[in-house]
């Protein structure tokens, strides 16, 4: 092809715009689109051609030429751009015909939870945290020295009894409370110290309401110059109230445990009935919780640590009681049975 | 522990409400566990005297009774055999109202009773002894004796309105297990002398008695005993007498016993009553020696060799036991001191004499008997916690006074044998004002520590001025519990009130807290698996030894020596029968699918102790575990309902594993619980981390579980620990990506085909993607068609075309020539 736009030249101009024009108007989609932009407008189109074939026709036709073939690229541009519009109008209108059933379920993958015992010990942990405490745990397969002699309970104590203790060979046992922990850590560390320890805790009990051979205890641990009867009693206050986010009356009666003195036993006012009396609370009003007391003194003694010049409380509790009440929850079997319609209730 | 709270009114001059006594001995240290009434509810009831009595007319057996009700003269039909004329009992007139029901007249074959006389069980007073009710004119409980008024009610005569407070006592406060104890708590509570009845000592008229020996002096240190001779025993001990015991929760037994129990009641002292005809020689007071051999009242034959095996669960504890301590006479061993008297010297009915023992035991030795015999016997009780060494011969004495007035008979001299050097000391302790202030948190005033330490009975003696204020204190001999200064803080902050004190918050120090960023809290762990579909599991950690068996063959489990229960036996070894047993209950209850986790603690006998663990002492270790069955997803229009597979395990141990963020490698595994084809081994670099796949099929039938169980395990220290993360510049180099479809053969892990690409092309190679797995048609048999995506990128400049041919034909030649692949 000379490139010439001669009568020949112009009709095949002619066809170029009509073939051109038709395949814009037959397209369906972006890609044909493009594919038509390269074939006549791209670097090396067919109308792109023809313009650089301008120059070998006489400079008097050239005018004329030249227009006519820029008319037809514009022309043929804004065909391409309106057919681009179009599609995407096209292609927009017929989405919004795509309708769903929006009170169809999501789709999702089941979310699994934390066992209320795992939360209730979260609960408390942040609690204390906040207030500087560290958490600690300890082996639950524990030595008679450590569940024990350290905490004042010798041989023949008839303290033993109130712990019905399970025992392995070898003399070992499975701890009967968390506080064997505290011993573990005050034979590490010199005070202050500041410790919560969470964890299981084992006694010889049969399995019904209130009671499991498996259950759960948190030991707390304040040992510094000073620590006083008054301090326990604030912090025990505090934490009864946080926890359960209420009010509620609070009472320390006199107790025994071999590892403290002055002892405590704790009594929070029954959160089913606010003190009124119910069944939960045996129409007393008050619900047991906790035992605590400042450290006794050959506790402090036998792992070395100063007795006159530290003084601390300690206090525990069972995490399963605390969560049972937080919960609602009317028997301490549920908690065991892993039964995923109970549990789920708390994700 | 049971008290009438009539009784230990009567040794207070002030009344106190039951609400009152209640809540005095509960902020004291005695919680009230329970009030319960002593009788049953009535109305109308009233003493009556029978007047006459004549048969029935047309009943065998019944009597006709004309009764003087006081304000009338009744007539009533009655069939007790113990009616009598002159009687005084309790009568329901018609109209009452018993726990049984109301109460009317009635025709009895022709006669009109108009009410009913009552036995002790009609009024709710316990069991029948015989027939109607038989009240001593005395009254009840009165002191000085009050006369029962015909017409009178008898809930007011007979104290009907009592009630058993139930005490849950201290181990330390053995000196409250009595009225006497109780009452001197109430005492000290309400600032008021406590009036004792009065015990007069019995007349001697009798030159019998009994020598007695102390051959274990620290043991027992002080042992009186008392003949008393011809006793009458077929006597019943008074209604008064019983109807006490009852309301304490004892039952009446006979005379002699029954006096025994109401002065450990009353006093706290314990005492023994032998057959004095059954003694041989005098007594003595020794440790069993191996070769004895001794029955018990109760039957039980005691043997004092080496402790057997079953004895006792803590043999550590039994061997520091002393040996038991016996009563013997020339013959061998009466009884176990302090615990149970023996068969061979027993009271019965054809006793004539008896031989009465009132003895101080020490608390450790019988404890240590009690417990090794599996006998918890009131008396025992009261020794283990420490009896009053100097109340011996007043028990003794009021013993005497009571059994001499049911029993009759002549009482001869007591015989005391005293070590007085073995003898509890009463403990002298320093109360320093100071360290009282400083331990309870604020100063207490020190007329109240004064006035409470007196209350106590503790003769407090005051030195010093103002902080430096010294008291010293001696322990009464009641107090087994005074032995140091704290012990005086906490009597003197009882009397004063626990709740008077204010609360605080502690000041103290305020030191940041390391945070360590190499370990994850275990919180994410747990967060991660609840966000992943697993609910929670919380499973004893006790198993049955069958299950332990089972799911970790071979391993020996950790025996619990004295179990709850068969089936919690064992220390679990790993997670697997917690999870297996929720598994079945969750399936039991129709649960289609489930996914449980748990983390906690498995023992196991291996070696290594691990930092601050008891010495010789097993394996602990915190395990994470999974199990999963049923369908992938809930039952949703939006899911196809798969179960499932090996692979949903894999991507959640993955997931875990991602916290560590290390590459994690999976090995078929050869583990006898798991599906030999569907299982692997996880292992980080050559850290072994767990385990994830099927239950083995075998497992699963013999489990009774459906097929399709699959579980996974993994070392909780070993998911905590986290790779440090550091910043590394992402290129912003064009990706290029190249896809291939192999064919290897069936049994070429897949894993393999990643090392093998990796390892050849280094860190060009920055994504690696499997994504289609075919075997059928088109593929040979025994190959499988694997699809690879390959993505390159070089850091700093774009990859030429060449460059990535390159590296497929350099991929495309390791795989040929290492594990036998070929394009498809």
């Amino acid at each position: 092809m000379t490139g010439a736009l001669t009568a020949q030249g112009a009709a095949e101009v002619e066809a170029l715009e009509r073939v051109g024009f038709a395949a814009v108007a037959a397209a369906e989609d972006d890609q044909t689109l493009e594919a038509i932009r390269v074939r006549y407008l791209g670097r090396k189109g067919e109308l792109t051609a023809r313009l650089k074939g301008l120059r070998q026709l006489p400079a008097a036709q050239r005018p004329a030429a030249g227009a006519r073939i820029n008319a037809l690229k514009v022309g043929l541009q804004r065909a391409i751009e309106d057919r681009r519009a179009a599609i995407s109008a096209d292609r927009w209108r017929r989405a919004l015909e795509q309708r769903v059933d929006v009170t169809l379920p999501g789709r999702q993958r089941r979310g699994g939870s934390l066992h209320p015992i795992t939360q209730t010990f979260r609960r408390i942990e942040s609690i204390f945290s906040a207030a500087g405490y560290e958490v600690v745990s300890g082996p639950e397969i524990e030595d008679d020295y450590h569940n024990f002699e350290a905490l004042n309970i010798p041989a023949h104590h008839p303290a033993r009894a109130m712990h019905d203790t399970l025992y392995l060979e070898n003399g070992l046992l499975l701890r009967t409370h968390t506080s064997p922990v505290q011993i573990r850590v005050m034979e590490r560390r010199a005070p202050p110290i500041r410790i919560i320890c969470p964890g299981r805790v084992y006694r010889k009990d049969e399995l019904d309401a209130s009671h499991s051979p498996m259950f759960h205890q948190v030991e707390g641990l304040l040992l510094d110059e000073g620590v006083a009867f008054a301090d326990l009693k604030g912090t025990v206050v505090d934490f009864v109230r946080h926890f359960f986010e209420r009010d509620l009356g609070v009472r320390f009666r006199p107790s025994y445990f071999p590892f403290t003195e002055p002892s405590a036993e704790v009594d929070v006012q029954c959160v089913h009935c606010s003190g009124a009396g119910c069944q939960a609370c045996g129409q007393t009003g008050w619900s047991e919780v906790m035992g605590c007391g400042m450290v006794h003194r050959k506790v402090l003694e036998m792992v070395g640590i100063d007795a006159e010049r530290y003084t601390g409380f300690a206090f525990g509790f069972g995490v399963d009681r605390f969560a049972t009440l937080f919960f609602g929850i009317d028997d301490m079997r549920l908690l065991f049975e892993n039964d995923e319609r109970f549990l789920a209730q708390f994700g | 522990m049971k008290f009438s709270a009539q009784w230990l009114r009567q040794w207070l001059p002030v009344t106190l409400a039951t609400d009152v006594l209640r809540e005095q001995l509960t902020n004291a240290g005695h919680e009230v566990e329970s009030v319960a009434p002593v009788a049953g509810a009535i109305e109308g009831v009233v003493i009556a005297d029978v007047v006459a009595v004549r048969p029935h007319p047309k009943a065998a057996g019944l009597a006709v009774c004309d009764v003087d009700a006081g304000r009338e003269r009744v007539t009533v039909v009655c069939g007790a055999p113990n009616v009598r004329v002159g009687m005084k009992t309790a009568l329901a007139l018609a109209g009452a109202r018993l726990p049984q029901g109301p109460v009317r007249s009635v025709d009895v074959r022709g006669v009109e009773s108009r009410g009913m006389l009552l036995s002790a069980a009609e009024l709710g007073l316990g069991a029948d002894d015989g027939g109607i009710l038989d009240l001593e004119d005395g009254g009840l409980f009165d002191r000085p004796p009050r006369g029962l008024t015909p017409g009178s009610d008898a809930r007011a005569a007979l104290y009907l309105d009592d009630v058993a407070l139930d005490l849950a006592l201290t181990p330390n406060r053995g000196d409250c297990l009595s009225v006497r104890g109780v009452a001197r708590e109430l005492g000290a509570i309400n600032g008021v002398p406590i009036e004792a009845p009065p015990i007069a000592a019995a007349p001697v008229a009798s030159a019998a008695s009994l020598p007695a020996r102390l051959d274990d002096p620290a043991a027992c240190p002080r042992y009186l005993g008392r003949v008393i001779e011809d006793v009458d025993v077929s006597k019943a001990a008074p209604l008064w007498l019983r109807e006490r015991l009852r309301r304490c929760g004892l039952r009446s037994i006979d005379p002699v016993v029954d006096v025994t129990n109401y002065v450990l009641l009353e006093l706290g002292q314990p005492l023994h009553a032998f057959d004095r005809d059954c003694l041989e020689g005098g007594i003595v007071v020794r440790a069993a020696a191996p070769t004895d051999e001794l029955t018990l009242l109760n039957g039980q034959e005691l043997q004092f060799d080496a402790v057997a095996d079953d004895a006792v669960a803590d043999d550590a504890v039994a061997d520091k036991a002393p040996a038991p301590l016996l009563i013997a006479d020339a013959t061998g061993p009466l009884a176990l001191a302090g615990v149970m008297g023996g068969a061979r010297s027993a009271v019965s009915d054809a006793t004539r004499n008896v031989f009465l023992e009132c003895a101080y035991f020490a608390p450790v030795g019988v404890g240590a008997a009690a417990r090794r015999f599996g006998l918890p016997t009131d008396a025992a009780h009261r020794y283990e916690r420490g009896v009053d060494f100097a109340l011996q011969r007043q028990a003794l004495e009021r013993a005497t006074g009571l059994l001499l007035a049911i029993v009759g008979g002549r009482a001869g001299p007591i015989t005391e044998a005293l070590s007085e050097t073995r003898l509890p000391r009463r403990q002298t302790v320093a109360l320093r004002k100071e360290r009282l202030d400083r331990l309870v948190g604020e100063a207490i005033d020190p007329q109240t520590v004064e006035s409470a330490l007196r209350r106590l009975e503790m003769s407090p003696k005051a030195a010093g001025e103002g902080a430096k204020k010294v008291w010293t204190v001696t322990a009464p001999s009641h107090r087994f519990d005074i032995e140091m200064e704290e012990d005086v803080v906490e009597e003197v902050l009882r009397l004063h009130g626990y709740n008077a004190v204010a609360g605080r918050s502690p000041a103290a120090a305020l030191p940041l807290a390391a945070l360590p960023s190499d370990i994850a809290p275990e919180s994410r762990l747990a967060d991660l698996l609840a966000h992943l579909g697993y609910v929670e599991a919380m499973t004893f950690s006790f198993v049955a030894p069958r299950l332990a068996e089972l799911l970790a063959p071979g391993q020996r489990p950790l025996r619990v020596v004295n179990p709850v229960s068969s089936e919690h036996a064992v220390m679990r070894p790993n997670l697997l029968p917690g999870l297996v047993g929720a598994l079945a209950n969750n399936l039991t209850r129709q649960a289609r699918r489930a996914r449980l986790f748990e983390i906690g603690q498995c023992f196991t006998h291996d070696a290594a102790t691990a930092d601050g663990a008891p010495r010789s002492n097993p394996r602990q270790e915190m395990w994470c575990g999974g199990i999963l069955y049923g369908p992938r997803e809930a039952h949703s229009w939006a899911h196809d309902g798969a179960a499932v597979d090996f692979f949903d395990a894999k991507g959640d141990v993955e997931r875990v594993l991602a916290l560590r963020g290390e590459a994690a490698n999976f090995e078929p595994a050869d583990d006898p619980v798991l599906h030999p084809g569907q299982s692997a081994v996880v292992g980080i670099g050559d850290e072994r981390v767990g385990r994830v796949g099927r239950l083995h099929p075998r497992l699963e039938a013999e489990l009774d579980l459906p097929p399709g169980v699959f579980v996974f395990e993994l070392r909780v220290a070993s998911v905590r620990k986290r790779r440090p993360r550091r910043h590394r510049a992402v290129s912003r180099q064009p990706l290029a990506r190249r896809d291939l479809a192999l064919v290897v053969r069936k049994e070429t892990p897949a894993g393999r085909l990643r090392e093998v690409v990796r390892s050849a092309l280094g860190d060009r190679l920055v994504g690696f993607e499997l994504f289609d797995l075919y075997v059928g048609e088109g593929v040979g048999e025994g190959e499988k068609s694997l699809g690879l995506s390959l993505t390159f990128q070089h850091p700093s400049r774009t990859l030429d075309a060449a460059e990535v041919d390159g590296c497929v034909q350099a991929a495309l030649g390791v795989l040929g020539t290492q594990l036998g692949a070929r394009l498809r």
